[in-house]
């Protein structure tokens, strides 16, 4: 066989890395005080990127302004920017749920989110939903019903849930099923889980 | 003087009731901070570079292109490796400012490869030079003349397919370099022999290397050592200055940080009339990928069988070295041997159940096993639900049950535990243990309350440091054993001191005291007694600190710890002929590990093992591509892992109380896991009518057996 010259696996331009060309018009430059995407837009004729661009998220109710390149995910926004560590990184392609938080009241996977889009939205994560001595009654049912064995699944499955018991205060096993379908445990919590948020359904808005 | 055995079932105020895992809020949070979540300031993000290819010669590496990429601090590249022997395999890593310039420098690593032949596929053995397999033979009683003389003989052919551990936490460490010493956060099952012998690799003694794992999301057997990466995150580190966080990606944690060997067999059994079963051939084979292969345990838990033969081959395929997956061998050898056991009762025509009763005299524990079927039989309605093999009710709709029996050691490991009991009434043990997920810090937690009298709330619990007393690593179900054995002496130990102390205040002798309910009394006159705070207030200003240490032949004489469990399995399965999906409608697991510390983490482990276990049943497998070489499904998409919507109902009954408590404690992570293949597939047969020869149980695979038996329109 000839020789080849190859680079590394995942060489070429991945999603997110196309994403960080879009709209490069003008390099952002200078920009001393980080308010927002929005103004850094108006004062960039629309364009910012491919370097780092300012964004505020509001986060458990509190304005948090950040510096981000515009490929950032949202995810890694809150983790390695925020230390805000409680969403979890496992498939990073909207699969497990483990990255799970808040945004608007609703569900999203924060890996499939860029943190640019999060802009102007209400987010929720796990530390935006009670603390280890004032768990909110899905917290208590989880840990009531051992709903968590490594506990790695478990915020993105507490968050889910607590949106999901928000909107099916009587939720039956089998909607519950359903409601939590888009979140995966490897260790085989299913068991404590459903009881747990059918527990958590009864006392009515957990979070 | 105390001793320290377990006390007895009307004195246990803990042990054995269904206490909360204390870690629990933390985990329900976000407040638990594992490996991956650890931030240190001005911390680098390594990512590496691995091999596109199953099998290169390596011509160069040319990391220049890196370097010169922003924000790249720190790049390392295998120096001593000259060809690649597995797709995924790392060829060598950067670091830099921030997790996305890191990517971004890696995929910049220039590296020339001349790809070499490679062998990736383990079902057909004729692909490979049998020259060069390791092969075993091993032969017990003379099975051709039992085939010979059998009144049935039943062949069938078998295979359970290489497949990941997937920890949701992907493998991977912190490395710090301070003061010439190496602080690491890994997600590791063995945080006190950890870093044995990295210290060489990284040239810092090992007395001068920290590490700390408090909370690690899964290892399932495929975390014991530092790794490759374990050395790199420790190399970066020392030459950028700076911290570095280096957790594989998902891609290359499926193909390499974990495979749990494939099992293909030829199975032979011979049986009489009434169902006993003479003899049993098998013939099997298998890859363990770049790292060895032991056969599985054939004829697996029927060991009394009397003629009993196996070969077996493993193959060298350019894959990922295997690593243990949650009770070794065990799923493999049960599948195998439990699935050529109901062919065998089908052939005769035979109940399923009575046949499993009746071979059951062929095993090392006849009673419990015949305990646990029956049970099982009980609690999933066998009675009302059994059927011959073939579900005989119109429609596409079919239903069937299956059965497996199992059995593991889980003989408590080497513990140290130290307990302090300290003047204000405070209690800490530490120990250098690690809790994946199993419930150990609690176990520790019920286990010193229980021999203080304390409530759970009075105990910290310190593990997940080697700075800790040593403790094995946790594998094999050696866990729960080891620790409780180790605290439980401590305790004691501590405890004895401390009424040494008390005894002239309450003016008897020590060993007429007892510590229950918060306070030291009297045995034969409880009103005789001292608050606890009161008691330790006596020790004046010194702390009392002792040790146990777990022996386990030692511990195992005192009946601290034993070894040895059987469990049995059954399911009630549905298959759509038309479409070939297998729905689980339900499973039941019964499950013997000696005396239960905690019984809601206790059923949490079975649980999760039979989830786990209709997970590679019914949906894992590593798929690989023969051509290129390369896994086709390294992503969670397709790499699937049960949901919630997937499991059907569980019931779990532990066998607890007399005759099984007596025994001690005895581990519990591995037996639950082993059955579910086997038990599944049986129902499916029992269901459809034919079996489905390999797992996973994939619509294409139950259609295509549907097909081969006629069955398919
Ligand atoms: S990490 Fe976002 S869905 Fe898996
Ligand atoms: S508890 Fe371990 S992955 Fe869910």
């Amino acid at each position: 066989m000839p020789n080849q010259q190859h680079s590394t696996p995942g060489a070429g331009v991945s999603r997110r890395g196309f994403l960080k060309g879009i709209g490069v018009g003008t390099v952002a430059t200078g920009l001393l005080s980080p308010v927002g995407l929005k103004d850094a837009l108006a004062r960039e004729n629309g364009f910012v990127g491919p370097g780092e661009v300012p964004v505020t998220l509001n986060i458990n109710g509190q304005n948090r302004a950040l510096n981000v390149e515009p490929r950032v995910t949202l995810l890694d926004a809150l983790r390695n920017r925020l230390d805000l560590t409680g969403a979890k990184k496992v498939c990073d392609r909207a699969t497990c749920g483990a990255c799970t938080v808040l945004v608007d009241g609703h569900p999203v996977y924060a890996c499939t989110l860029l943190a640019i889009e999060a802009e102007g939205r209400r987010i929720t994560t796990i530390e935006g939903l009670g603390t280890p001595t004032n768990l909110t009654p899905v917290q208590q049912a989880f840990v009531h019903h051992d709903a968590q064995q490594c506990g790695f699944c478990t915020p993105g499955f507490v968050v889910a849930a607590s949106a999901f018991v928000r909107e099916h205060p009587d939720a039956t096993l089998d909607e519950v099923r359903h409601g939590l379908g888009g979140n995966l445990c490897r260790c085989g919590t299913y068991a404590g889980m459903m009881l747990a948020v059918v527990e958590a359904a009864k006392a009515k808005g957990g979070a | 003087m105390h001793a320290a055995p377990w006390p007895a079932a009307e004195k246990r105020t803990l042990i054995g009731q269904r206490i909360d895992r204390i870690d629990g809020p933390l985990k329900t949070t976000g407040t638990a901070k594992y490996s991956y979540d650890i931030n240190r300031p001005g911390m680098l993000w390594a990512k590496v570079v691995t091999s596109p290819y199953a099998r290169a010669q390596i011509v160069s590496v040319n990391l220049d292109p890196a370097k010169a990429a922003p924000g790249v601090k720190a790049v390392w590249k295998d120096d001593d490796l000259s060809e690649v022997q597995y797709a995924g395999q790392i060829v060598a890593a950067v670091a830099a400012e921030t997790e996305e310039q890191a990517e971004e420098a890696a995929r910049a690593v220039k590296i020339e490869y001349k790809p070499l032949a490679h062998q990736v596929v383990d079902s057909d053995p004729a692909r490979f030079d049998s020259k060069k397999e390791r092969v075993g033979k091993r032969e017990t009683g003379n099975v051709d003349d039992a085939l010979g003389k059998a009144d049935t003989v039943v062949t069938g052919e078998y295979g359970i397919p290489v497949v990941a551990h997937c920890c949701l936490e992907s493998h991977g460490q912190v490395a710090e370099v301070r003061g010439g010493e190496l602080y690491l956060w890994s997600s590791t099952q063995n945080v006190s022999g950890y870093s044995d012998r990295l210290g060489d690799e990284v040239d810092i003694p090992q007395n001068k290397i920290h590490v700390e794992c408090q909370f690690m999301g899964g290892g399932f057997g495929s975390k014991f050592g530092y790794d490759k990466w374990g050395v790199i995150s420790a190399l970066l580190a020392k030459q950028s200055g700076r911290p570095v966080k280096l957790m594989l990606e998902r891609d290359i944690e499926l193909m390499t940080a974990g495979n749990r060997p494939s099992a293909f067999a030829k199975i032979k059994v011979g049986a009489q009339k009434d169902g006993t079963v003479t003899a049993f051939e098998t013939d099997v084979w298998g890859t363990g990928g770049m790292g060895g292969y032991g056969p599985p345990p054939m004829p697996y838990v029927f060991d009394r069988i009397p003629n009993t033969r196996l070969s077996s081959r493993g193959l060298r395929t350019n894959r990922g070295g295997q690593r243990a997956w949650r009770a070794p061998n065990h799923p493999q050898g049960c599948f195998l041997t439990m699935s050529a056991m109901e062919d065998t009762a089908a052939a005769l025509r035979m109940d399923a159940l009575e046949f499993f009763l009746k071979n059951v005299a062929l095993t090392d524990r006849p009673e419990i096993y015949t305990e646990e079927l029956n049970r099982a039989a009980e609690l999933i309605g066998y009675k009302q639900k059994s059927h011959p093999r073939g579900d005989p009710r119109p429609g596409p709709l079919k239903r069937g049950l299956g059965m497996s029996i199992h059995t593991w050691g889980g003989k408590g490991h080497p513990s140290d535990c130290d307990v302090t009991i300290n003047p204000d009434g405070s209690v800490t043990a530490k120990l250098g243990s690690q809790d994946l997920g199993t419930g150990t810090r609690t176990i520790i937690d019920i286990v010193v309350a229980e021999t203080l009298g304390l409530p759970v709330e009075a105990v910290r619990v310190e593990i997940g440091s080697n700075a800790y007393p040593p403790s094995g690593a946790s594998g094999g179900s050696t866990t729960v054993g080891g620790v409780s054995a180790s605290s439980r002496l401590a305790a004691t130990a501590a405890l004895n001191a401390l009424l040494e102390v008390v005894a002239p205040k309450l003016g008897v002798t020590a060993d007429a005291l007892e510590a229950a309910g918060g306070r030291i009394r009297q045995s034969d006159k409880p009103d005789n007694s001292i608050s606890w705070k009161d008691a330790c207030a006596l020790l004046g200003p010194t702390s009392i600190t002792k040790r146990g240490s777990n022996n386990p032949d030692e511990s195992q004489k005192l009946h601290l710890i034993d070894e040895g469990v059987g469990g049995a399995q059954m399911a009630d399965v549905s298959v759509d002929v038309e479409t070939g999906i297998v729905t689980i409608n339900e499973m039941v697991a019964v499950q013997d590990c000696g005396l239960v510390i905690d019984l809601k983490t206790a059923e949490s482990q079975v649980y999760g093992a039979l989830i786990m276990g209709i997970t590679y049943s019914l949906f894992e497998e590593a798929v690989y591509d023969a051509h290129t070489g390369r896994m086709l499904n390294a992503d969670m998409e397709f790499y699937r892992l049960a949901g919630i919507r997937d499991v059907g109902q569980l019931k779990v009954h532990m066998m607890t109380g007399k005759g099984y408590d007596e025994r001690g404690v005895v581990g519990l992570g591995e037996p639950p896991v082993i059955s579910p293949g086997a038990a599944i597939s049986n129902a499916v047969a029992n269901a459809i009518g034919v079996r489905v020869p390999e797992l996973p149980l994939t619509p294409d695979r139950v259609l295509a057996a549907l097909k081969k038996g006629g069955m398919l329109a």
